[in-house]
């Protein structure tokens, strides 16, 4: 789960972890006000969305007036936002965080992330703060410090010293530098994150660390131990369709084309998503109904599929392991009985109970197209 | 011959009186295999089918001689049962839960390091030597005995390719699905080793997806130490950046984990890829003839 920047640097002061002074608004008058209230000379406003890239899709605007804060707000809040990261969508701009100016002598990268290789976390330092860390890896991974983390040991002084040390900051620094490091890994740790990025971490020109940016996000598979963190969950931030199957715990992801796809299993779900591109089409979605799946979430999966305009034809690929044959094509009448299927629908079993499930679809007075094999699924598909 | 089980395998149920538990159990002792004890806390003394249920690993071990565990507890107490059966001194351990915090894995991975303990999983369909022992959710039918081990990321997906093997008169000496978490117990290259081995083994499937680099190390090391023909596949060649497709690990960070990168590097090792789903069947046909 991601949570926007101002959320993070709320959780960062929890930590003890230096912010710049600021607050987030949701209109151009309460922007001014924090401008205000902060003092000083110049102020940054910042959209929150989750997508990186803010700065150059003009989402990171600084100000030297209160009244210039509340003119950026104004702009900003209700635009659409389009970086690298959001697609060619874009991201609606819901509000803004407000925060002092800071002048900016250098800048670091921090980050704690799941090394899935050596399968523990690990802790990264580069002196080149302000870029994609992926982006510094190819380019300059001589710039980029790391240390393995033993999640029964936590992180030991001497590691963050080594971070520290390794990302070149001056000596005077070295001890809140470590200190901001420690404080980081805590939180990484006792929240369940897969990622805690501060990008840049700066020293000011009058001898500050703060985190000017902030990045978290939580192990979805965690938060059930974590209910507080549900509240900082921005469910404007996800596809309606999205957010619907998943209150239903059913896998959807919207795509771009016109084929609806209802599969068992994540693999098998991508390799269909590829066989309907390979046949000359496009996969509207990807939608794996799981292993456990009941005969109510097949009927949703079927009814999400179908609120997509796009979908011009769907095709149900399903091999039972877990989940019978005989309970998907139960799911499959029983939707059909709910939601006018005004498309066509190729349907492929097999596994588990086969028969029975495909006796259960011949039975039903549905119009059906039966595909025996993959391939004569993708063939299936071409003919849509 | 096979690996990892055979009908030699003694297996302990983990989670044995949960509905996913019980109905699966049932459904490897139909296929053949030998359960010899369950395990849930605080159901010790029950039965299913007359196999007898323990309070602890220690206790089903101590009384049954069980020798590989079979998991299906919820994802909140998983990683706390993969250590269990370690710590029982039971040499294999395959975890079917789906769902487990990756700080837990963590812990439980690192746990294992130290004790003589194999797991497989978790997030996974189990393992299957055609014909001897299923250990795992998958549909027994569609397998059959032979010389192809079939090695997996994913589930459903190489329940596919085995029933092509199978159509084409392929069987197979034993399929992995190794899981589709971002932490999982054994790799490509672990299973690989094993199959290396195995006399019976003339040649391996191996069926990678999107998300971290497993795939290109195994290609590696088949490049340098595998000398028997393998097959491979990889899904999510669709699959949007950014966008975590149904497995927690199957996910592209950036430019890293594409499904085009893991082919080249699997072509660059010398694995015969198959970029379409329909066709494995046919193209293994040529490849392990």
């Amino acid at each position: 789960m991601k949570i926007h920047e101002y959320q993070a640097k709320e959780i960062f002061s929890q930590f003890a972890i230096p912010v710049p002074r600021g607050s987030v608004a949701e209109d151009a008058d309460e922007a001014r006000k924090i401008a205000e209230q902060i003092g000083g000379a110049r102020w940054v406003v910042k959209a929150q969305v989750h997508a990186g890239g803010r700065g150059k899709g003009g989402g990171v605007r600084v100000a030297d007036t209160p009244e210039a804060v509340a003119e950026i707000a104004e702009k900003m809040i209700g635009m659409t936002l389009v970086t690298l990261q959001t697609g060619p969508q874009g991201k609606r701009v819901a509000r803004v965080l407000v925060e002092e100016g800071v002048p900016v002598k250098q800048e670091f990268y921090l980050g704690a992330a799941v090394d899935r290789a050596k399968q523990c976390p690990v802790l990264i330092a580069s002196s080149e703060g302000g870029i994609g860390i992926e982006e510094l890896a190819a380019g300059h991974p001589e710039r980029i410090v790391r240390e393995w983390i033993d999640v029964g040991l936590g992180l030991p002084a001497f590691q963050a010293r080594n971070l520290v040390f390794g990302m070149g900051i001056d000596t005077s620094f070295v001890r809140t530098g470590t200190g901001i490091f420690s404080q980081l890994y805590r939180l990484f740790e006792s929240h369940d994150c897969t990622l805690v990025e501060i990008n840049p971490l700066v020293v000011t020109e009058d001898k500050r660390l703060l985190a000017l940016d902030a990045r978290i996000e939580f192990d979805d598979n965690a938060l059930y131990r974590h209910k507080d963190l549900l509240e900082l969950k921005d469910t404007d931030e996800q596809d309606p369709l999205e957010l619907e199957a998943s209150r239903h715990r059913v896998n959807y992801i919207r795509m771009e084309g016109d084929i609806g796809i209802m599969v068992n299993g994540a693999g098998l779900a991508m390799a269909t998503m590829d066989l309907i591109k390979q046949a000359g089409a496009n996969p509207a979605n990807f939608l794996d109904v799981g292993g456990g799946a009941t005969t109510e979430m097949v009927t949703k999966g079927f009814e999400i599929i179908l609120q997509d305009k796009n979908v011009r034809g769907i095709l149900i690929n399903i091999f039972g392991g877990i989940l019978r044959c005989d309970i998907l094509a139960k799911g499959v009448v029983d939707a059909a009985k709910k939601v006018a299927i005004k498309v066509p629908v190729v349907v492929r079993l097999e596994g588990t109970n086969v028969e029975q499930g495909r006796k259960i679809l011949a039975d039903s007075d549905l119009d059906l197209v039966v595909a025996h094999s993959m391939a004569d699924a993708a063939e299936k598909v071409k003919g849509i | 011959m096979s690996i990892l089980i055979d009908n030699n395998t003694r297996l302990l149920v983990q989670g044995i009186t949960g509905k996913e538990g019980s109905f699966h159990t049932r459904q490897c002792v139909a296929y053949g295999s030998n359960i010899v004890a369950g395990v849930t806390p605080d159901k010790g003394g029950q039965t299913l089918d007359g196999i007898p249920v323990f309070n602890t690993i220690q206790g089903a071990v101590e009384n049954t001689g069980a020798n590989a565990s079979l998991i299906f507890v919820p994802s909140p107490f998983a990683a706390d049962a993969i250590m269990e059966s370690a710590a029982a001194g039971i040499p294999l351990v395959i975890c079917i839960t789906e769902g487990i915090p990756i700080l837990d894995m963590f812990k439980a991975v690192q746990f294992l390091k130290r004790r003589n303990c194999r797991l497989i999983g978790p997030n996974c369909p189990g393992v299957i030597s055609p014909g001897r022992c299923k250990a795992g959710i998958m549909p027994g039918h569609v397998h059959k005995e032979g010389p192809i081990g079939v090695v997996s990321r994913s589930g459903t997906l190489t329940y596919e390719v085995v029933y092509q093997l199978t159509q084409s008169g392929l069987g197979q000496s034993t399929c992995i699905g190794i899981g589709g978490d971002p932490i999982i117990g054994s790799s490509f290259v672990d299973i690989l080793k094993l199959f290396d081995k195995d006399p019976e083994t003339e040649g391996v499937v191996l069926i990678g997806e999107i998300g971290g680099s497993e795939e290109e190390t195994a290609a590696g090391y088949i490049k340098d130490h595998f000398n028997k023909p393998v097959l491979g596949f990889v899904a999510g060649l669709t699959a949007p950046p950014g966008k975590r497709m149904g497995h927690a690990g199957a996910i592209i960070s950036g430019s890293v984990g594409t499904a085009g990168e893991k082919i080249t590097a699997m072509r660059e090792g010398g694995i015969y890829v198959v970029e379409h789903l329909g066709e494995i069947g046919r193209e293994a046909s040529k490849v392990f003839c």
